[in-house]
């Protein structure tokens, strides 16, 4: 048997469903026999059709009700199509989620997935990767699974935290990445995961471009070099211990991320470790970012702006020689 | 208790002669009206004074609509007032300490100092802390009225207050729309105040009326006189008996004048003459005064006592709020998510 990362998000709902009464699942096209426009909900309609809900094309409405009903007891599961919708969502995650534990002592236990990252052909609105504009704001949790094993375990960490997460789901990995069978416990929350051991230089990353990162380390190893590749999992929490911990190690950083450019996860771990780790160093910290402009259409131009294995095999030698 | 204005005792007034209990509602209202306006003109002068911080907002003129929202409510239901609805938050059950607590910015105030104002709730206890955003309460509202739906609830509504100035956001309409598709028991109560901040209706909309919307969406809609608090008593509380009956959202539009300026920071000055002098443009409270004169509801006596017992309270509020701690910024625990293993160590 064998099962893939969107499966892993599907049966994480489906046992969440049959398990918590709390639970409902909201979005566009989630319900009836469609099933979400990546399938992460077929089926779930039919066994549970009061609590797979259709939405109007209303995020802010979406977000909005998902966090009255979780004032009231519920764990709502809202389903972004695509991240890039959760922009017209953003007030009610960041104003509204974001700050009701602070301003009144009642955390918001919402758990919202986004369908993120690029994929070929998918444009400006359909490819954008959210989570350093949600790590920045106040309140939030948010994840990266970046195995089958994380987007099930995590998904059902996501529902039993009392605090609202945004889980970003990588939209590549859907159908991609394949697992042998799904775990009954996972890694705790907020704890990186060391994805391959070395000692000549840490990549830390997270989501779909850990696996780029571990090509990249099988390919330097042929060169003799060990790579450490850390898999952040949480973007905020960021497990800081765990990078410093790697880079004593290793002695070099290569921050590597899929969102723009400007400020974000990969400058907040360079930041990290390079005030709370200066001393463990050997060369200066480098990141890889997406390019700064909206994503492209044309693959051609796609597959420059996203930071790619080659890209990141290029860096990670410059550094080397450091 | 500090309170002493009391909510009718729903058993009392149904066994009163119907005249008697209507006017019996319109005297409670009247002095949750004049409790309101009385602590309101009590944070003016705190304010002018310097002792609070931030603003002040306050809803001198839409007491009448206000106190209607509060005052139907049960326990069990969804309140969500907005900025101008001290009355109602009064009406519905809002300990004035709370108010006083919050605006002085007291550690022991439902907010503790970290947010100020008129953001101020008790979601616990079913009144929401509203944020600035305008319309986006309505949905949140939508959501706990279908928590409480899948919780098997019965005999619960929701109401959500609003302006002519938060009618026209995206997240007004979305959450409207979104209330009729789920068909929630859910109340909108919308004062047009005629300005939104400073910008008058004109600039605002350019439908002919308001209430209009409420076909569009799916709502059962209604036109009142803001100024009437008979009339204001009678549609809001129908509007809730309707919704609590199972009908479909209902959405009623007031029209009166904001007898202040946005804030106390705020002169007003374009608040024109001729606006001043429309009919919308009367106090609702002097005109709810009036009313019991006239209709020998109460003698002067009385009345006269009311407004003494209200200042007391608003006095003894006051003086509490006075002698609590502030926050302090070195001992405040900086925690923005409950889950303290989860918290980032970013410093």
């Amino acid at each position: 048997m064998s099962i893939t990362y969107l499966e892993a998000i599907r049966e994480a709902q489906a046992k969440l469903l049959r398990e918590d009464k709390r639970v409902f699942i909201y979005g566009q096209d989630v319900g009836g026999t469609f099933g979400g426009a990546f399938k992460a909900t077929k089926g779930l309609a039919k066994e549970f059709p009061n609590r797979v809900l259709n939405t109007p094309i209303s995020e802010d409405a979406i977000v909005g009700t998902a966090i009255g009903a979780a004032l009231q007891g519920m764990r709502p599961i809202v389903e972004m199509q695509f991240a890039d919708f959760s922009s017209i969502a953003l007030n009610q995650i960041l104003n509204q989620a974001g700050t009701h534990y602070w301003r009144t002592n009642i955390p918001v236990p919402i758990t919202v997935r986004l369908p993120s990252g690029g994929t070929k052909g998918s444009g400006p609105f359909h490819s954008q990767s959210m989570e350093s504009l949600y790590a920045h704001y106040p309140g939030l949790i948010v994840m990266t699974p970046a195995t089958v094993e994380d987007a099930y375990t995590m998904l059902i960490d996501a529902i039993a935290i009392d605090d609202p997460v945004i889980y970003c789901e990588h939209k590549y990995l859907y159908y991609h990445l394949k697992a042998d069978k799904l775990p009954d416990k996972g890694f705790p929350v907020g704890r990186a995961r060391i994805a391959r051991e070395g000692r000549d230089l840490t990549i830390v990353a997270y989501s779909a471009l850990v696996h780029d990162a571990l090509a990249v380390a099988e390919e330097l190893s042929r060169e003799n070099f060990e790579i450490e590749v850390v898999d952040l999992r949480t973007v905020k929490p960021l497990d800081t211990d765990t990078v410093l911990a790697s880079v004593a190690r290793t002695g070099r950083l290569l921050a590597v991320g899929e969102s723009f450019p400007w400020g974000g996860a990969t400058a907040e771990v360079v930041a990290r470790v390079t005030s709370e780790g200066f001393h463990l160093l050997d060369a200066a910290p480098v990141r890889i970012n997406a390019k700064d402009t909206p994503i492209p259409y044309h693959p051609n131009l796609w597959s420059a702006h996203r930071p790619s294995a080659k890209l990141i095999a290029q860096k990670a030698r410059a550094l080397l020689k450091e | 208790m500090l309170q002493t204005a009391q909510r009718g005792k729903k058993s009392s007034s149904k066994k009163a002669a119907p005249k008697a209990a209507v006017h019996e509602r319109f005297l409670e209202a009247f002095r949750w009206m004049l409790l309101s306006r009385t602590l309101e003109e009590k944070l003016v002068s705190l304010y002018r004074g310097g002792q609070i911080t931030g603003g002040v907002y306050i809803g001198k003129g839409q007491e009448a609509v206000s106190v209607a929202c509060g005052l139907f409510l049960q326990k069990g239901d969804i309140f969500a007032p907005l900025i101008r609805d001290q009355a109602g938050r009064s009406a519905f059950g809002e300990p004035l300490l709370d108010v006083l607590r919050t605006y002085l910015g007291s550690r022991q105030g439902p907010m503790r100092g970290r947010d100020g104002n008129i953001h101020r709730g008790k979601p616990g206890e079913a009144q929401l802390a509203m944020i600035s955003h305008l319309g986006a309460m309505i949905s949140v509202v939508v959501g706990s009225l279908m928590a409480k739906r899948f919780h098997g609830e019965k005999n619960f509504v929701g109401l959500s207050c609003i302006g002519e100035g938060g009618m026209q956001t995206g997240s007004f309409h979305e959450g409207m729309n979104i209330a009729a598709v789920e068909q929630v028991p859910l109340v909108i109560v919308a004062t047009n105040n005629h300005y939104a901040y400073s910008t008058p209706n004109d600039r605002e909309f350019a439908c002919t009326d308001l209430v209009d919307r409420a076909k569009g969406y799916g709502f059962e809609g209604y036109s009142i006189d803001g100024t009437d608090l008979t009339m204001c008593l009678e549609v809001i509380g129908s509007a809730v008996q309707r919704a609590r009956a199972g009908r479909p959202p209902q959405l009623v539009v007031a029209s009166a004048l904001r007898l202040s300026g946005h804030g106390e920071h705020d002169d007003a000055s374009y608040v024109t003459d001729e606006i001043k002098r429309q009919p919308f443009a009367q106090d609702c409270l002097k005109l709810a005064e009036k009313k019991i004169v006239d209709l020998g509801l109460a003698d002067a006596a009385t009345l006269k006592s009311w407004k003494e017992d209200a200042a007391k309270q608003v006095d003894e509020a006051v003086a509490i709020a006075q002698q609590e701690p502030a926050p302090d910024g070195a001992k405040e625990d900086w925690s923005a998510i409950s889950t303290r293993e989860l918290l980032d160590q970013s410093e």
